[in-house]
């Protein structure tokens, strides 16, 4: 049952509306950080009021709602925020990326490929890619203005004098259609290659620092680098130890007290999905 | 050859100014209140490629308002900058902003005075020298560092402190930092306020000489702000007095020092002769 207390999914219409504008505009210029009016939500901001403000504002009653924290769609953050959409909307749920329309998401891109007609939405803490080198808002806010994104070298230049090797892992920079640097969110830099080409809406909101970008389906997204140093996904070397995909982004998951560990799908719900239709991984349990 | 060996006597010889030669830099009539009180009034000069003109003068004189109008840091109220840039004389006043910062990252270099205010204090040594090189498209790391490492050398910074943060460098190590990564992207006009104040009497002295033989070496054109005129003997081609904002003499280093017109310059340079 909906909560009556609340409109449907949970803002009023007219903030919605303001958030829905600046998703167009966000969509209208692909990586571009469109301000808008945050309001405060009945959650913490760690808890992605970015993403549920945009999701309130993209979802009709007749969606089908999916919420993932790190691939999962079963720890607390996935499952309270799923819980309030079905509170304040009454909306469908489901764990499978397929049947879902929207998705909330945080630090990971599913590994089923998105189908149009999907709307992906990332939780942001921090959408400005520049902020570590520049702590000037004014003065980032110019250099996308003029392109000027020399300094997101120089961080990568940092990185490989300081590790050898591009170390940035998470929330890796990109380049949108040529245009506007952007910071996917945290999700591992594995799942870079999905946002580029992608059939689904992507959009990604930040609550605390009040921000809104977008990639429309189809956008070439493209990961910085050096000519010497190139962009590579990287992937543990092993399969997945409940399905055996060898494709996938694993999380390393310690089993007991001597120091066992097992590889297994940070995605649950493609890793559960192959397990049902017969995969098996290395410490699957035995045939019976 | 013969020849090429002739050339390369003259090739360390620093390109003279020629009085057919097109000026680098025009500036006229540059003005610029605070409120009602004058930063700099009503200055012109000429500066010529491979020229370094010196700007003295007491505190107050507007040495740092000038300079910070020509580099397009603030406004003037009045004036032109005409500055030769490779497609013809541009008046930098029209340009937009986005000209003004290309400028400002490849033909243009701005060394201050205070070192932390020209470097990135979070990037390493090597990261402060590339920021230009990446800032004008270079994406090759190796080539980047290579460069980097060639001109920490060049200003006698040790290679192998190339990844260290400018905070963990020295005053004098800091200047002559900014002073490569200003540098190494071969600008045509350097700006420089007041680069040797602040530091001890002998790392100025190893400082200025460094400043001289790159200044030769490469044919740079600057503009040097100072109230030392150590400095200017040692840098500068030619010379202009400030007072009150306003130019009250200018012409050749050796002319003015020697031959004070100005009773103010004479003033100057007396006090100087005094220490
Ligand atoms: N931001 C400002 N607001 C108001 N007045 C200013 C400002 N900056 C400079 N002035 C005034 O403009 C005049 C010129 O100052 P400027 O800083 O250009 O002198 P300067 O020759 O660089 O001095 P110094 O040798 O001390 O660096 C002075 O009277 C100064 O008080
Ligand atoms: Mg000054
Ligand atoms: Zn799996």
């Amino acid at each position: 049952m909906t909560d009556q207390a609340y409109n449907f999914a949970y803002l009023d219409e007219q903030t919605k509306r303001m958030i829905r504008r600046a998703i167009l505009k966000g969509v209208a210029v692909p990586g571009y950080q469109v301000p808008f009016a945050s309001r405060e939500m009945p959650m913490p901001y760690g808890w992605g009021t970015g993403g549920v403000q945009v999701t309130s504002a993209c979802l009709m009653p007749e969606d089908c709602l999916k919420v993932i924290d790190q691939g999962a769609d079963d720890t607390t953050n996935a499952v309270s925020i799923r819980k309030f959409f079905q509170r304040t909307a009454g909306v469908q749920v489901t764990e499978a990326t397929a049947e879902a329309s929207v998705i909330q998401t945080r630090h990971r891109i599913p590994e089923t490929p998105l189908r149009e007609g999907q709307i992906l939405v990332y939780q942001v803490p921090i959408p400005e890619p520049l902020r570590f080198l520049e702590p000037r808002e004014t003065e980032t806010r110019k250099m996308h203005e003029l392109e000027e994104y020399g300094l997101m070298h120089v961080k990568l230049y940092e990185d490989i004098a300081r590790h050898g090797q591009i170390a940035t892992s998470y929330a890796y920079p990109v380049k949108v259609e040529g245009r506007y640097v952007m910071d996917p969110s945290p999700i591992p830099k594995f799942d870079n290659p999905k946002l580029s080409d992608n059939a689904a809406l992507q959009l990604f909101g930040a609550g605390r620092e009040q921000r809104i970008y977008a990639l429309p389906p189809y956008t070439q997204v493209v990961s910085l680098d050096f000519d010497d140093h190139p962009f590579e996904a990287g992937k543990a070397p092993h399969d997945c130890d409940l399905c055996g995909a060898g494709e996938s982004y694993l999380d390393e998951v310690i089993v007991d007290d001597a120091g066992g560990r097992m590889f297994v799908c940070s995605d649950t719900d493609f890793c559960a999905s192959r397990q049902a239709v017969g995969h098996r991984g290395r410490l699957s349990p035995e045939e019976v | 050859m013969m020849e090429g060996s002739d050339l390369s006597i003259f090739a360390k010889k620093k390109p003279q100014p020629m009085a057919s030669t097109a000026p680098l830099l025009r500036v006229e009539g540059l003005t610029k209140r605070y409120g009602a009180r004058i930063g700099c009034a009503d200055v012109s000069f000429d500066l010529y490629p491979g020229e370094v003109l010196g700007i003295v003068g007491e505190s107050g004189s507007g040495k740092s308002t000038l300079l910070s109008c020509l580099a397009g840091h603030m406004a003037p109220d009045a004036g032109r900058v005409i500055f030769d840039t490779a497609e013809g004389p541009r008046d930098t006043r029209e340009m937009s902003e986005p000209e003004r910062r290309r400028l400002a990252r490849t033909d243009w270099a701005y060394v201050h005075q205070n070192a932390r205010d020209g470097l990135r204090m979070g990037v390493s040594a090597g990261g402060n020298v590339g920021e230009r090189l990446m800032a004008v498209g270079a994406r090759h790391y190796a080539d980047i560092r290579t460069t980097a490492t060639d001109w920490l050398g060049r200003v006698e910074i040790a290679p192998e402190r190339i990844d260290d943060r400018p905070s963990a460098f020295s005053g004098g190590m800091q200047q002559r930092l900014q002073i490569a990564r200003n540098l190494v992207t071969g600008p045509r006009l350097v700006f420089m306020d007041e680069p040797t104040g602040g530091l001890d009497v002998s790392v100025q002295a190893r400082l200025l000489d460094l400043l001289r033989g790159l200044v030769r070496e490469m044919g740079l054109s600057v503009l040097i702000v100072t109230h030392d005129l150590a400095v200017v003997r040692l840098l500068a081609d030619r010379l202009m007095v400030m007072k009150g904002g306003r130019v009250v003499e200018q012409g050749l280093t050796d002319q003015v020092l020697d031959d004070p017109q100005h009773a103010y310059t004479q003033l100057l340079v007396s006090s100087v002769l005094q220490v």
